[in-house]
């Protein structure tokens, strides 16, 4: 065990960590040290155990084995209390958490004093709290509008206003849950330097994430965590993509590398299409996509995107403009009748939209074509027919279940993806939406869902890939279109295109900007 | 303190064992009232199972009494089961008896085999005719269902009081707000001599069969459990959700429409306000105990029954009022609910020493 000399400026230890939900070992004996003023990356596939550990940590869930041991005051490490979010935010440790949680119609000084205040207090003294936090801004560069409502405020302002929160706490150690997930990479890079900035000052943070590309440019060390456990953690300088992407999956990976397409007519067109209405409504779009390639659209999340996919799932109506499939209007929504066209659908929320999870594998694989006559007889369904293409399904897709009666629940998001897959691609489609296609999945089943789009792509399918992924987009798409404020740029070929000038236009400047 | 843990999915053993579970717990609060009446808790238990099961008419009896519980059991078991809360079966059964009433008492003449089914038929059309209202406020409008249905049955009662008050009155009812008599060719036959149950018990169990028939089979039964278990998902797939909350508010509401047609046609013979001592709701308690499959609903709606009928026997033999049947299959309810916490969650207590920050 570490020696007193070791745990000079060590502020938090996690000691033999296990955490078991049922049969699964979601944390197995992972210990991890942070130092004063150190960035550490936990680095993990989704599932990996990245987010119960910090949960355990922060007092959400209590560790069945280990303990979590902090310094609050810079001394010695003590216990800290397990199964507390208050003894923790004592101990000066703040969380970020991936979705945040913040009072949407309360300005951002009441969201960050919330609970710090007595209850009993007469009436809350805010120039002091106020003058205090005007300071960390003006240390940290995380600037906000501390009157403006949350609900008028940026993602990536929200984001700002939970680190102020954990901040004005006099945190110590700073947690941050994915907090790239849903910034534009410029606004990442601002979060990543303000980081850096407050671990100068000697904040301890760990940032969680999937993204190798961030964790070899803003961290100091990387502890990687696969299947629950902690197989490597070193210093991010001995470190290269190659290597952490290896000690994540734990074994060689190939990136799936695309071939230029070979686009033939124009398949399917938008034309001044506008649905919904708010922040995710879509303006005036224009979209043609031809046989043979793969249109990607980039955006920061809320920016229209889901309500385009929506649309073309034939989920909403367009108030205005036109839709079209080999000349043939569409315009008719439903989603019926966009199954009927031969449009297949990869739904961006697949728990939500994918699946029935409480009926069986073989069930939501024969969901879209229940009435057709594979299926059925005289209104009776034909279940052992359902089952045996249920069967083949599971093996070609290579669907990880126990049987095809299975709920469909059960299955991790990799197997609910390639159920999804299964039952849109099978029907040979003319058009493939795919919506997020490879959100919250691994390595292997994401390398899984590009080999299908491309496939899809190779056949003469159109495919529509609709992605907050920049490397995923710069992979499969043939062109790229960026989605900002419910206006879609014009498509250009992604060889054209790099990071730096997509990460412009998704915040929003224009193409002349960008150039 | 306690924790709770998701749990796999329910075994359909798990799910009767819990059902019975909750049975037999509701009996045993049940008994502390009981105790308080002044009864010893053996006596008054064994006088109702001799009340519901003791003699061949005390059984006939219990399964009369069942006969409407099946039928707005399964009315609420399929609705529920497609997430369409029809809390207004007590008006469609009205609505169905108040049908089969018009159409019964004179106003066609034609020999049984026509009548009859004309009469059933009439009947489980209005149910789901009441009930159509709803279900298309909710599909178009948004309008929450339990709202409107449960207050219908109030709407749909004073509706038949007005007409047994006026057009539907019998001349020869000596002023009493009933209604004619339903004819003999329109009435369901009596199952056995010289007892009361008759053919809608047959109607019922028939119609159990069919609905899980049509659940478990068809695509119109696909199509309820996969609107109830996930609107979203089911809607991007292209089933006709709209299409299929009418279908089922239709089926819904007939299946309680029919329970009115049994209990006018095949017990009372002639309709008044009190037809029904809240068989709507009843069916709700039956359809929950019953984990709403429609196996379960028969068993369920034979439980509460035999509470009925043996609480109004151990109540005249001891004086013991017969509320407490209400109570007993409200406790049920209770512990059918709780119970569904079992089934979801696996309860752990874990040591209190984790807790005391929370505590002071």
């Amino acid at each position: 065990m570490a020696g007193l000399a070791q745990d000079a400026g060590v502020v938090l230890r996690l000691d033999g960590i296990t955490k078991r939900f049922g049969a699964l070992t979601a944390n197995g004996d992972v210990s991890l040290d942070l130092k004063r003023g150190e960035i550490l990356a936990l680095l993990g596939e989704n599932g990996a155990g990245k987010t119960t550990l910090m949960n355990i940590l922060f007092g959400h869930y209590v560790a069945d084995e280990g303990r979590v041991m902090v310094s609050p005051d810079g001394t010695g490490l003590s216990e800290l209390e397990p199964g507390s979010p208050h003894a923790a935010l004592q101990a000066g440790i703040g969380m970020v958490h991936q979705h945040f949680t913040l009072a949407e119609n309360l300005s951002a000084l009441d969201n960050i004093l919330l609970g710090t205040e007595r209850l009993a207090a007469l009436s809350s003294s805010r120039a002091p709290a106020r003058r205090k936090l005007e300071e960390l801004m003006a240390r940290s560069g995380l600037t906000v509008s501390l009157d403006a409502r949350i609900s008028q405020l940026s993602v990536g302002e929200k984001q700002r206003v939970e680190i102020l929160k954990a901040l004005y706490r006099d945190a110590r150690v700073l947690v941050l849950d994915e907090p790239t997930a849903v910034l534009t990479p410029q606004e990442s890079d601002t979060l990543f330097a303000t980081l850096k900035k407050l671990s100068d000052d000697g904040l301890g943070i760990i940032f969680i994430s999937h993204k190798l590309a961030e964790v070899l440019a803003s961290s100091h060390r990387v502890a990687v965590l696969r299947g629950g456990r902690k197989v490597a953690d070193l210093p991010t300088a001995e470190c290269d993509r190659r290597k952490l992407a290896e000690l994540m999956v734990g074994h060689a990976i190939v990136e799936t590398m695309r071939s230029p397409g070979t686009p033939g007519a124009p398949l399917f067109v938008l034309e001044k299409a506008s649905a919904g209405q708010g922040r995710d409504a879509l303006r005036e779009v224009d979209l043609t996509l031809k046989s043979g390639e793969i249109l990607g659209i980039a955006g920061v999340s809320g920016n229209g995107q889901t309500t385009l996919a929506r649309v073309i799932s034939g989920l909403e109506p367009l108030s205005s403009g036109s839709m079209t499939l080999e000349g043939k209007g569409v315009g008719q929504t439903s989603a019926r009748t966009m199954i009927d066209s031969g449009l297949a659908r990869i739904p961006e929320d697949r728990h939500h939209d994918g699946i029935v999870g409480a009926m069986s594998v073989s069930e939501n694989l024969a969901i879209e074509a229940i009435r057709k006559p594979e299926n059925q007889r005289l209104g009776l369904l034909r279940f052992s027919a359902m089952r045996e293409r249920a069967r083949n399904l599971i093996k070609a897709y290579d669907i990880r279940c126990q049987s095809e009666d299975s709920p469909a629940r059960l299955l991790s998001g990799g197997n609910i993806q390639k159920i999804v897959l299964a039952r849109t691609l099978e029907t040979v489609p003319k058009v493939v939406l795919a919506a997020q296609p490879s959100r919250g999945l691994d390595v292997g089943a994401t390398s899984d869902v590009h080999k299908r789009l491309l496939a899809a792509r190779d056949r003469g399918a159109g495919v529509i890939l609709i992605s907050e992924d920049l490397d995923e987009l710069m992979r499969l798409s043939d062109r790229i279109a960026v989605i900002h404020r419910g206006h879609l740029s014009e498509a250009e070929a992604s060889e054209t295109l790099d990071r730096g000038s997509l990460g412009l236009r998704m915040a929003g400047h224009s193409t002349e900007d960008a150039a | 303190m306690i924790r709770f843990e998701p749990r796999g999915p329910s075994s359909v053993s798990r799910m009767l064992g819990v059902s019975i579970a909750a049975a037999l717990a509701a009996l045993l609060l049940a008994a502390i009232p009981m105790a308080f009446a002044g009864l010893s808790v053996f006596e008054g238990y064994s006088l109702m199972v001799k009340g519901a099961f003791g003699s061949l008419f005390a059984f006939t009896e219990m399964l009369t009494r069942a006969t409407p519980l099946i039928l707005t059991g399964l009315a609420a078991a399929v609705a529920f089961r497609a997430k369409l809360w029809n809390i207004g079966a007590e008006g469609q059964l009205y609505a169905g008896a108040l049908a089969a009433v018009a159409v019964g008492t004179g106003v066609i003449s034609a020999p049984p085999y026509i009548l009859i089914p004309l009469v059933v038929l009439a009947g489980a059309l209005a149910g789901g005719l009441v009930m159509l209202g709803p279900t298309l406020l909710k599909t178009r409008l948004g309008v929450d269902e339990v709202v409107t249905t449960l207050l219908l049955n109030f709407i749909i009662l004073l509706f038949v009081q007005m007409m047994l008050e006026g057009p539907m009155k019998d001349p020869m009812g000596m002023g009493w707000p009933q209604s004619e008599p339903i004819l003999d060719a329109a009435a369901l036959p009596k199952l056995m001599d010289r007892m009361r149950i008759h053919w809608g018990l047959v109607i019922a169990l028939v119609s159990s069969l069919g609905v899980y028939f049509l659940l478990k089979r068809t695509i119109w039964g696909f199509e309820i459990r996969a609107v109830g278990e996930n609107a979203a998902a089911a809607r991007h797939a292209g089933i006709p959700v709209t299409a299929t909350f009418i279908r089922v508010g239709l089926l819904s509401g007939a299946l309680a429409g029919l329970a009115g047609v049994g209990e006018v046609a095949g017990l009372k013979g002639y309709l008044t306000a009190d037809l029904s001592p809240g068989f709507g709701y009843s069916g709700i308690v039956v359809a929950m105990l019953a984990g709403l499959s429609p196996a379960g609903v028969v068993l369920a709606a034979l439980f509460i029954a035999s509470i009925f009928v043996g609480a109004d026997s151990m109540s005249r033999a001891t004086g013991v009022s017969n509320y407490l049947a209400d109570l007993i299959v409200a406790m049920a309810l209770l512990c059918v609910l709780v119970s569904g916490l079992f089934l979801r969650f696996k309860i752990r207590f874990v040591g209190s020493q984790t807790n005391k920050e929370a505590a002071e």
